[in-house]
């Protein structure tokens, strides 16, 4: 606790960062404003504050993406009403710099919402990430209604061809996506995929109409313009909500790639599985929304 | 004594009552905790005496003060406490502002209709039937319809704002909100209290309080040997009627000078309109009390007489069998379940095809079991108010007609969150015995029944598992498929929360159900495994 404090405290940071870019080597150094030539980052043995720093740094900094006076949505998964040591949801300190991040690149607001699965305000609160995105100068916004959500239609979905959405992800300029990596009962793994289903308001839908198509369809509406995944702690059985804590590892990982389909290959990876394994992630690839063949990427390994 | 003082106090005391427990009954946002629930309740005479008799060593003696004041002050309990009273009093009051000439002027007690009524209500409890306590109960009567008739309306409201203030992407301020639509059986009972209360409350004040109400009855009954009462100095009076006027309960006889105790509430307005130092509020001997020296002439006490004898017989009778409907509650814990089983069959429309085969319907966790629940439950709403997820909802016949208005669980509008007692902590009568998490993490009040026929894997051929998703214990857990998984159901750590019910998306059966127990049992503890990594620190898979 002081140890994460210390770190998630200003200078903490400062300091973790400057020690980062100090051993990280020249891939580091070379990260500025511009954008890098990096597919994915993949961090590993920091907090999660500290590891996405990094991450974002050696994509060219949060300026790639937020603009400022532009509005953001983040997407992080809330799903249960869990604390963060289940791992049901995702980490409150990351979401907390993602805003901050945001914030510093200009952005005029940042919002922050899912569609639980739990009653909302209970999620909210005892994921702790209303606490930190409040500290943080982000915005909680409510999912919990479905008048929340706009009838959204789109071509190229196989099963999907309109849906509602929240309605930030109609007005927002840019959107973050930022799940957990988990084992899921449903779709095998729930990562920054799966974490879209959040995002609208008939998931029933989806699980009648061929649960993994519809996970891929989705993004023939809106792929996320970043997608952070947490696997700090990672829910590594009877996801996605746990039984106890004995489910849960710490895996102190953290992925980052503007696509979608990668961000998943490389979750899955750590995870111990093989994307081909995980049927939406195939689906999508196959279906030209990302790669899923790592090998094809430029990656950053981060060490910390 | 400063009278005006005192009906302000009354005045001020009532509001406060009502307002707060409207507050609760409304609240959609979770803005209380528990302890404000217990404290707001803790005087409220039905839900305080049942949960005395039928909690063992529940110390919640609200009745017993409700009872001391009583026989104090006279009905306290009706005029600053019972939210369904202060409300009529808010009605009258409105009237007394529209209307021209209001006021109120004396009229007869209709004595063997309210002894009649309050024997009604307590007979059925001997035959394990608390129907009629829970159609009368004031504060219950209150509750329900704060629940189902004022609360939509304020949540329209509030939806209306909060969309203004979305459209200016300000959410932090208020939020939207999605009622769960009332039965319409439900509906239309409450809508009938609530026009027959207002009714009667514009035209003729507490005249509900005095007819129909069963608490009212006894209270009434038990005032007339209060210590402190209103009384009339004769020698003062003028007869100018301004008391008879202002009384809500009409029950101020200015032919025979005359109060009847029965039907006064104690609402204190009548001494603070006589300028002839003819009302006053002291304690009063039992026996002037008795024996009033009238001036009036003598057939007008006769009458009086021909009308109290029936009350006192009358109400021997019905405390006999209040006494015995006692032992009835106290019983109910013991009492095997005896009832048919009753099969609820939604209306096919759609693909799935196998009916949900379900022989009992769910009580909430803590009731334990269900035919002690429909013994205690007097259907107030409180615990539906405040329960966050919508599952708690009032039953119509789901019971049988023993449970009207009580409320069940309803897994097709929402699931019991495994970590949450909220409608044990707030329940005011006992029907629902508060209850640990730790023991509601091992209590089964109902049994996950799969039916392949119906679920997706099976029909459509495609992966779903919405069901063990979210299974807080895997009860309801995945099963390879051929390529695909289906779920399998342990019925041994199912707690019957109802979450695999609530998501499993088929229509217009669900291919996996909560059957209810109809006396709750134990779950097991869930078996667990510590979970490990492949991957050794500081490495990458890729």
């Amino acid at each position: 606790m002081e140890r994460r404090k210390f770190l998630s405290s200003g200078i903490g940071a400062g300091i973790a960062t400057g020690a980062a870019i100090t051993f990280g080597g020249i891939d580091n150094l070379m990260a500025g404003n511009a954008a890098t030539p990096y597919d994915l980052i993949a961090v590993r043995g920091g907090e999660p504050d500290v590891m996405f720093d990094k991450a974002i740094e050696s994509l060219g900094g949060m300026s790639q993406f937020v603009k400022p006076g532009q509005k953001v949505v983040i997407k992080p998964n809330i799903g249960w009403d869990r604390v963060p040591e289940r791992a049901a949801n995702t980490n409150p300190i990351l979401v907390k710099r993602i805003v901050e991040h945001c914030l510093k690149a200009g952005a005029k607001e940042v919002f922050v919402f899912d569609h639980t699965c739990h009653e909302w305000t209970k999620c909210y609160k005892n994921s702790g990430i209303e606490a930190a995105v409040t500290a943080a100068g982000g915005k909680m916004v409510p999912g919990d209604s479905e008048r929340y959500y706009k009838q959204v239609e789109f071509a190229g979905g196989s099963k999907l061809k309109d849906m509602k959405v929240h309605e930030l992800l109609v007005s927002s300029d840019v959107f973050i996506n930022v799940p957990i990596l988990k084992n899921h009962s449903s779709s095998k793994l729930s990562i920054s995929m799966k974490n879209m289903m959040g995002c609208v308001w008939d998931r029933g839908f989806w699980h009648k109409n061929d649960l993994h198509q519809c996970i891929a369809d989705f993004l023939h509406y809106k792929k996320p313009d970043l997608n952070v995944v947490d696997a700090y702690y990672v829910l590594k059985q009877n996801g996605p909500m746990g039984v106890s804590l004995d489910d849960v590892i710490t895996m102190k990982s953290l992925i980052l790639s503007r696509d979608i389909v990668a961000a998943d290959a490389a979750a899955t990876k750590f995870f111990g599985k093989d994307p081909a394994e995980i049927n939406h992630i195939q689906l999508a690839s196959a279906a030209g929304l990302g790669q899923m063949d790592l090998s094809k990427l430029n990656i950053n390994r981060i060490n910390l | 004594m400063n009278f005006l003082l005192l009906k302000r106090l009354r005045v001020g005391l009532s509001l406060f009552s009502l307002v707060l427990l409207a507050l609760l009954f409304i609240d959609f946002r979770k803005t209380f905790p528990k302890e404000v629930y217990q404290w707001a309740v803790s005087l409220q005479f039905v839900p305080t005496l049942l949960k005395t008799i039928t909690v063992t060593g529940a110390a919640s003696f609200g009745f017993i003060v409700v009872l001391i004041l009583t026989l104090l002050f006279g009905r306290i309990y009706c005029s600053v406490l019972c939210p369904l009273g202060i409300f009529q009093d808010f009605v009258s009051w409105f009237a007394g502002k529209t209307k021209k000439k209001s006021k109120y002027k004396y009229s007869k007690a209709w004595t063997i209709l309210r002894y009649s009524i309050l024997a009604l209500v307590l007979i059925p409890i001997l035959f394990g039937s608390i129907t009629l306590v829970t159609l009368l109960d004031p504060y219950s009567l209150f509750g329900r319809i704060s629940t189902t008739l004022f609360k939509p309306v304020v949540v329209v409201v509030n939806n209306v704002f909060a969309a203004g203030f979305a459209k200016a992407d300000i959410y932090n301020f208020l939020y939207r909100y999605d009622i769960v639509p009332v039965l319409p059986g439900i509906l239309i009972i409450n809508t009938i209290f609530l026009a027959g209360i207002v009714l009667a409350a514009f035209y003729r004040g507490r005249f509900y309080c005095n007819t129909v109400c069963p608490v009212g009855t006894f209270l009434g009954f038990l005032s007339k040997f209060a210590i402190f009462k209103i009384v009339l100095d004769k020698n003062n009076c003028t007869k100018c009627a301004k008391c008879a006027k202002v009384c809500k309960s009409e029950c101020i006889d200015l032919k025979s000078q005359q109060i009847d105790y029965s039907r006064c509430v104690s609402c204190y307005n009548c001494l603070t309109v006589c300028k002839d130092q003819a009302m006053s509020y002291k304690p009063v001997k039992r026996s002037s009390f008795d024996k009033p020296v009238s001036l009036a002439p003598k057939q007008e006490s006769k009458q009086k007489r021909l009308v109290a004898d029936p009350s006192k017989r009358n109400f021997l009778i019905t405390g006999v069998i209040g006494v015995a409907a006692l032992y009835g509650f106290k019983s109910a814990d013991s009492i095997p379940v005896a009832k048919k089983p009753k099969l609820i069959v939604p209306k096919p429309k759609g693909q799935s095809t196998v009916p949900e085969k379900k022989t009992s319907p769910v009580s909430p966790p803590g009731s334990r079991s269900v035919e002690r629940f429909n013994k205690i439950c007097t259907g107030c709403s409180l615990c539906v108010s405040a329960c966050p997820t919508k599952v708690l909802q009032p039953a119509f016949l789901e019971y049988g007609l023993i449970g009207v208005m009580q409320p069940h669980m309803t897994y097709r509008k929402g699931l019991c969150e495994f970590d949450c007692t909220l409608c044990s902590d707030v329940c005011p009568t006992g029907a629902i015995v508060p209850i640990t998490t730790e023991a509601k993490h091992l209590l089964q009040i109902g049994q996950v029944h799969f039916e392949k026929k119906n679920c997706i894997v099976e029909t459509e051929k495609t992966d779903c598992g919405a069901c063990s998703e979210h299974c807080p214990t895997k009860a309801v857990h995945m099963v390879p498929y051929g390529k695909l998984f289906i779920p399998e159901v342990d019925q041994k750590i199912c707690v019957g929360c109802g979450a695999c019910e609530y998501a499993c998306p088929t229509t217009p059966f669900k291919a996996i159900f909560v059957d209810g127990n109809k006396i709750h049992l134990a779950a097991e503890k869930p078996k667990t495994i510590k979970a490990k990594s492949a991957l050794k620190e500081g490495e990458f898979p890729f």
